[in-house]
């Protein structure tokens, strides 16, 4: 340890540790802009310069490390005098728009000008003016207001991998500039939007909105895909206005991508269901919910009493209770087996391989710290950007090694140590050839797509498990935000709750609907009639949803149901990580998907417990191997992994029934396609892959 | 984008100089080689040379709007390059740029219409010893008066 002197107090940092770091430590705030932790150094803002003694200049204590003995001071009046002036400097063309910038309140120059600047401003001159520029439906800059910190440069090319902004001109003229001449081909993160500490890049769908300190913000989890980031949603007069991780904190830290900030806008999209539909002389008509709610639980009563046939599909988006107690209502209330979901990962066979072993399911934390990750037969950007984003900062913090075995290129080949090119489903040959390398990693993170399941993924397994490796952790890629939680609450026609196998098994989906006997179907958020045909065209068949899908539109009843943003509860993320979800929005005549089951249970004279969703996770937390987790820590808007089961699976897997859907960074199933500001933005393909150096 | 072959070769060459992790060192280089035989550095070279290099085209244009040298817009023929820095300036140099600028009728990086001329006030040119010093394309010219500039010019205007 080194031992320095900060402002007198005695302060002990680990060698290599910048002044700045050590005094944020020692509680002492030395002012920054364009330091930003986990990025390179840039020194660019001059803000943070100190005194040290027996140095002939003030420091730029964001890139001085600790020395023996060194004495600091970040108060002294040469400090105070060289801030201020810093600031006069950094306001010479800044227009002080202050009262209509989407950043005041929140924005940091404003807060350092407050603190350490000066009164009033020597120049005169004219200012210089550039009119604000469009880059792309959702990123504009204004560069009089810029400071040139260069973060935003340094997270899109470290951070994503992207490299799509950078500086041009120089001295007064410079400016941040997009990745092609006047426009941005990137993936459209906004992370530049977010790191921004002034006002200068501004968000396309919160600009001009409202005043930072006129919304709540709720932070709750992101309903897209599987990683389950932690996104902070801005509310003004119960409308959503911004997304993002304001506080930083969750499993993501400051990440979030393309759909976690801007693609809130289906919860207000035009075709949101907000009365009950009851399909009357042959077409859907608006009935009250008390007309709709009966006829669905008279339905249901008559079928079950007289023995027919049910069909239950539930959804990947909804939360763990939900689900629990949709399997619940199938199984004890309405006696039937057939009950599914669709599935986009093969994490029964991967349970099942992995018996006996403790701690050997990885989570987003993992990615960032694991020695090596093998990533297999995927495309991490596209699919699972913040998994992506770990495996970078990994690389760029700790030097990991990356293995990438994918068909295409990916985004991983610019940094990885070997890139196997392999068909989808014919990875294997590609994992083995790095036999040798593998062996020699002390750690191993190993990421699968859809591709590997079944047989393959066991072969993958017993591979990995083969080499030797001291810590080995695998995570199973999947689709959706509770694609893991409709595992683990089992939604499954052979698996019940903590995939304890059933006396008889059901019908799966594809059986379902292939099935002519049904007499009821009833689905819970999902849309299968996209891709199946029902066979049973005499089905009742009931669907709770937002929109009118193709699956809603042949129902008898449709309940319009509400959003993931609109309501409690928990949901799993694909790396089993349990978070909770807040209600942030309302949409006015959708009801939560719990209460409307627990309606029709109600109407039915069920008795299914109380469809609360603490009551609800009360009882998942008894039934459910792994989700006995401490309350408050998922209350306080953190992340607790599961870890469903440890032990054989009773029933053999059936990987021909998991059919990922295959989404980009910019689709997500048939939500992201209700999304307004997700559909604008262009896709550029190309600019996805960073070419390699 | 294509290239001529000399240039294609001067390029390999070039590229060939840096360890391959390095490559980005050649960009300087490889802008002013291509500029030589473009005239000046359009969208198209840009790109070219981003893709050529493999990094993202915006860290070419931060080079190229940085250094003066390299012209985002059509340069002359004859890229006459006066110097005006201090031992220029206690010569004549800033009397011999404004006589430069009335006989080609140009201002500070203007090209003429015919694209014969381009004229350019540059910083110290290394020439010190030999103030006031004129530079056209890549050839220096010492002890510059206005009436040996207005020869050289002239001269200039013949062989093209």
């Amino acid at each position: 340890m080194v031992n320095l002197t900060i402002n007198g107090i005695a302060v002990q940092a680990p060698p290599g540790t910048l002044v700045i770091d050590a005094a944020k430590k020692a509680g002492i705030e030395i002012p920054a802009f364009c330091y930003y932790e986990g990025y390179s150094l840039q020194a660019a803002c001059r803000m943070c310069l100190v005194e040290v003694e027996k140095m002939p200049k003030l420091q730029t204590a964001c890139t001085l490390p600790v020395g023996e003995g060194m004495v600091v001071r970040t108060e002294a009046a040469a400090v105070v005098k060289a801030r201020k002036t810093t600031l006069e400097f950094l306001l010479t063309n800044h227009p002080l728009d202050c009262p209509v910038c989407d950043k005041g309140g929140e924005c940091e120059l404003q807060d350092m000008v407050f603190r350490y600047g000066a009164g009033e401003s020597r120049f005169t001159e004219l200012k210089h003016h550039v009119d604000e520029k469009q880059w792309s439906p959702v990123v504009f800059y204004d560069a009089p207001r810029c400071i040139l910190c260069y973060r935003c440069v340094r997270v899109c090319d470290e951070g994503m991998g992207v490299g799509a902004l950078g500086v041009v001109n120089r001295g007064v003229l410079s400016e941040i500039a997009p990745s092609h001449g006047d426009h941005l081909e990137c993936d459209e993160c906004g992370a530049c939007i977010d790191i921004c500490p002034v006002g200068a890049l501004t968000s396309g769908t919160y600009r001009y909105q409202t005043r930072p300190w006129e919304m709540q913000h709720v932070g709750t989890t992101c309903t897209f895909c599987a990683d389950g980031c932690k996104t902070t949603l801005g509310i003004r007069n119960e409308k959503i206005v911004r997304g993002n991780n304001r506080d930083q904190s969750g499993i993501n830290g400051e990440f979030l991508c393309v759909k976690g900030r801007y693609a809130f806008d289906f919860q207000e999209h035009p075709g949101r269901l907000t009365a009950p539909l009851m399909r009357i002389n042959g077409k859907l008509e608006e009935v009250s919910w008390s007309k709709a709610l009966a006829a669905v639980a008279a339905k249901f009563s008559e079928v079950k009493s007289r023995g027919g046939q049910f069909g239950v599909i539930g959804s990947t988006k909804t939360s763990n209770e939900e689900n629990f107690f949709l399997q619940k209502f199938a199984r004890q209330g309405l006696g039937t087996a057939n009950i599914d979901h669709r599935r986009s990962g093969d994490i029964v066979t991967l349970i099942d391989a992995l018996a006996g072993k403790t701690d050997a399911l990885g989570s987003v934390q993992d990615a960032y710290l694991m020695k090596a990750s093998l990533v297999v037969g995927t495309d991490l950007a596209q699919e699972h950007p913040l998994l992506a984003f770990q495996l970078r900062a990994n690389f760029r913090h700790h030097d990991s090694h990356t293995y990438t075995v994918a068909a295409g290129p990916v985004r991983e080949d610019s940094y990885s140590v070997a890139q196997v090119r392999a068909a989808a489903g014919e990875e294997m040959a590609g994992v083995e050839s790095l036999r040798d390398r593998l062996a020699k990693e002390p750690e191993l993170l190993v990421l699968f797509g859809a591709s590997v399941k079944g047989e393959a993924l066991r072969k993958l397994v017993a591979f990995v498990g083969s080499l030797g490796i001291a810590k080995v952790k695998y995570i199973c890629l999947m689709d959706y935000s509770n694609s893991r939680g409709a595992m683990d609450m089992g939604l499954l026609p052979d698996l019940g709750p903590g995939y304890k196998p059933v006396s008889a098994a059901g019908l799966a989906l594809p059986d379902m609907m292939a099935s002519t006997g049904l007499d009821v179907l009833w689905i819970v958020g999902a849309n299968p009639l996209a891709r199946h045909e029902l066979k049973s065209t005499g089905a009742f068949v009931v669907v709770q949803e937002m929109f009118l899908t193709e699956t809603a539109a042949r129902a008898d009843v449709v309940l319009p149901a509400s959003s993931a943003y609109e309501k409690g509860g928990t949901v799993t993320s694909g790396t089993g990580e349990v978070q909770r979800l807040h209600s942030a929005a309302k949409t006015m005549g959708a009801k939560p998907d719990l209460e409307i089951m627990g309606l029709i249970a109600k109407e039915m004279k069920l008795n299914l417990g109380i469809w609360a969703n603490a009551n609800v996770f009360e009882e998942i937390r008894r039934e459910v191997r792994g989700y006995n987790i401490p309350l408050p820590t998922i209350a306080t808007g953190q992340a607790v992994q599961t870890s469903p089961l440890n032990g054989r699976v009773a029933v053999a897997s059936r990987p021909d029934l998991i059919q990922p859907a295959g989404n980009t960074l910019f689709t997500s199933g048939s939500l992201g396609k209700y999304s307004k500001k997700l559909t604008s933005v262009m896709e550029y393909p190309g600019a996805l892959y960073k070419p390699q150096y | 984008m294509t290239f001529s072959p000399e240039l294609e070769k001067r390029i390999e060459k070039l590229l060939a100089s840096y360890p391959s992790n390095r490559r980005k060192s050649a960009l300087i280089p490889m802008l002013m080689y291509a500029q030589d035989e473009t005239g000046y550095v359009t969208r198209e070279l840009v790109e070219e040379v981003a893709r050529r290099i493999g990094i993202p085209p915006v860290q070419v244009d931060e080079v190229v709007t940085f250094y003066t040298m390299l012209w985002r817009k059509p340069r002359g023929k004859y890229h006459v390059q006066v110097c005006t820095n201090i031992s220029c300036l206690l010569t004549g140099g800033e009397e011999l740029y404004e006589h430069t600028c009335k006989k080609l009728g140009l201002g500070h990086r203007e090209t003429a219409a015919d694209g014969v001329f381009s004229l350019e006030e540059v910083e110290c040119m290394g020439a010190c010893s030999w103030a006031p010093a004129v530079q056209i394309n890549y050839d220096f010219y010492h002890h510059v008066t206005p009436e040996k500039l207005d020869q050289l010019i002239d001269d200039l205007k013949k062989v093209h």
